[in-house]
């Protein structure tokens, strides 16, 4: 990583902080400020125009279904690689807004190690080493950056068939495919986590903010090195008072129910 | 281009379903047969071309041969190549028309990603509908002689039609037309084979030429254009490959791994959302509080899973 692109990385997180407003409330921790967001929804507008093109002509079941979406197939054809450099534009500044965070840690083999465990829900919350990042999502980072790599070549050679040789498109073709196909599995399982299975997540993109809840769920070690405190006795805490409140709710439920007490207005405690 | 009614067509490229009319109608195999050794060279077949096709003029290219320009272009499809050919040290001078070879097993239309820009008519004509290209140029890697050209101000592909209009209205090629040694034929593909055979027989008996023969290559199916060379073990030495392949990223890759792909994406949307079913979310923790004592418990052990 050279110094000017870490400078340049550092000077736009910068002018969109002073541009862009996060609110951080109460119980909230800062997750993506204002620059990763954009980068993060440029990258996917991108990415989903381009892949949507791509469909359209890799597979003759969904030729007619998407090429009216772009006004032909021939404007599709001339459109997809220019949103392809749009995604590599974007994607190459978004690379160097997270090449640190992305750097592949022993928790993160850990995490692929445990990986049937995390599918089916088994932990509660993650283990304490997970960080900023989870394995999975490292995982996918490294996987869009070497698929950027290669959509870039081969996507360079099919853009100007005409001019390369007939061997170097035949071969482009498949590994393009194939880096997209690659793409769109983890494309279907990032959109899933980031919405429907993991509740919480989304408004960290829209945002920028996520509960200290859900910091200590999914990522301990990040609410440790943020907060400075223990993620288990945080959530522990939480756990007790949360019983608490429940044990004085029911409390009031019985004698209500037993006559012992007024029907009232059942106002949750102050937490 | 023609009118695709002209023709039954036999297959379209990347069409998803029935070929409207496919098999209803039966129509001979045609075929350009071209002897290339009673080819003079004189280029009449090149300017018919341009003349019939209505082809601007444009600038030919002088690289110390008779030859017009080095390959066919987008709009100039028919070529001679002249090649200077030594071989056991004798010297000759071996003239070929160069142009689309209309294959059985079109390389061109298989690697098409656009729904009916190539058409392969039943009587085995392989015909470019330009209103349908959208220009990825992806046929012209598919093509194993080099043929569809690129025009970079339409963005589309051309080639031959093998005068699919003239052929329509029951007229031979332009190209045969205009040929004064009779050495091009037109005819159907079945007595096309038979007279190239005799043909090869004649230079292998008669003229001296131990190993002439018919290139009509199997690896692509046969092909709509034949040739007879004087030497069919070397074809390379017309310029021409002695096993032509298509890719196989067009045949395996594209047909078979393409829909795999397909299915496994529609799958992959499926797994996630069966998966939040069953496994239901990963809620910041703690989440709301468990039923543990209460009425509420008492209706929830009475429910017995019935709503």
């Amino acid at each position: 990583m050279s110094v000017t692109a870490k400078g340049f990385d550092e000077k736009a997180r910068g002018e969109f902080a002073r541009i862009g407003t996060t609110r951080i409330r109460r119980g909230e921790l800062l997750r993506h400020p204002v620059y990763t967001r954009f980068l993060h929804w440029s990258v996917a507008i991108f990415f989903i125009l381009s892949l949507l093109t791509g469909f359209a002509v890799y597979s003759p079941w969904l030729y007619r279904w998407l090429t009216p979406l772009f006004g032909g197939g021939a404007l599709t054809r001339f459109l997809h690689p220019w949103f392809g450099l749009g995604f590599e534009v974007f994607f190459l500044l978004q690379f160097v807004n997270w090449f640190v965070p992305m750097a592949w840690t022993s928790a993160d083999s850990k995490f692929v190690r445990r990986l049937k465990e995390y599918a089916t829900n088994t932990d509660v919350v993650e283990p304490e080493d997970t960080g900023f990042f989870n394995g999975g999502q490292k995982l996918y980072f490294w996987v869009i950056a070497i698929s950027a790599v290669l959509f870039l070549i081969t996507g360079i050679l099919m853009w100007f068939d005409h001019v390369f040789p007939r061997i170097s498109v035949a071969i482009s073709y498949v590994v393009h495919d194939v880096a997209g196909l690659v793409m769109l599995g983890g494309f279907i399982i990032h959109i899933y986590e980031g919405t429907a299975h993991q509740p919480g997540t989304f408004r960290s993109m829209i945002d920028g903010t996520v509960t200290d809840k859900w910091a200590w769920t999914h990522h301990p070690a990040w609410y440790r090195a943020v907060t400075g405190r223990d993620p288990r006795e945080s959530y522990e805490r939480e756990k007790r008072r949360q019983a608490e409140r429940q044990d004085v709710i029911e409390s009031f439920e019985r004698e209500e129910d037993a006559g012992e007490r007024p029907p009232q207005i059942r106002t949750p405690p102050k937490p | 281009m023609s009118n695709p009614r002209t023709f039954q067509i036999q297959e379209i490229s990347a069409h998803p379903g029935p070929i409207p009319g496919q098999g209803t109608r039966r129509e001979e195999a045609v075929c350009k047969y071209i002897d290339v050794t009673t080819c003079i060279g004189c280029k009449a077949c090149e300017v018919a071309c341009v003349e019939w096709n209505d082809h601007p003029f444009r600038e030919t290219t002088f690289d110390d041969t008779y030859q017009t320009m080095p390959s066919t272009e987008w709009n100039y499809w028919n070529l001679i190549k002249f090649a200077e050919d030594e071989h056991d040290g004798n010297l000759m001078w071996l003239m070929r028309k160069d142009q689309c070879m209309h294959c059985e097993d079109p390389g061109c239309l298989r690697a098409c990603p656009a729904d009916g820009a190539i058409i392969k008519y039943e009587n085995g004509i392989v015909d470019f509908q330009q209103d349908n290209c959208i220009g990825c140029g992806y046929c012209i890697s598919g093509c194993p002689f080099d043929i569809p050209k690129f025009n970079l101000k339409t963005k589309k592909v051309y080639k031959c039609t093998l005068c699919s209009d003239r052929v329509g209205q029951g007229l031979e090629p332009a190209c045969i037309k205009a040929c004064p040694t009779g050495c091009l034929h037109f005819g159907t593909k079945s007595d096309m084979v038979q007279i190239a055979g005799l043909r090869a027989k004649q230079l292998r008996e008669v003229s001296g030429f131990a190993n002439a023969g018919v290139y009509d290559p199997a690896s692509i199916k046969g092909t709509h254009v034949i040739y007879v060379l004087h030497d069919i073990n070397n074809p390379e030495r017309y310029g021409l490959p002695k096993d032509p392949v298509i890719p196989p990223s067009y045949t395996i890759w594209k047909w078979l791994a393409k829909p795999t792909g397909l299915v496994m994406a529609v799958l992959g949307i499926g797994a996630v959302f069966f998966h939040r079913i069953v496994y239901g979310p990963k809620l910041p923790q703690p989440a709301g509080p468990e039923i543990r004592t209460g009425p509420r418990e008492e209706i929830e052990a009475g429910r017995k899973e019935q709503p």
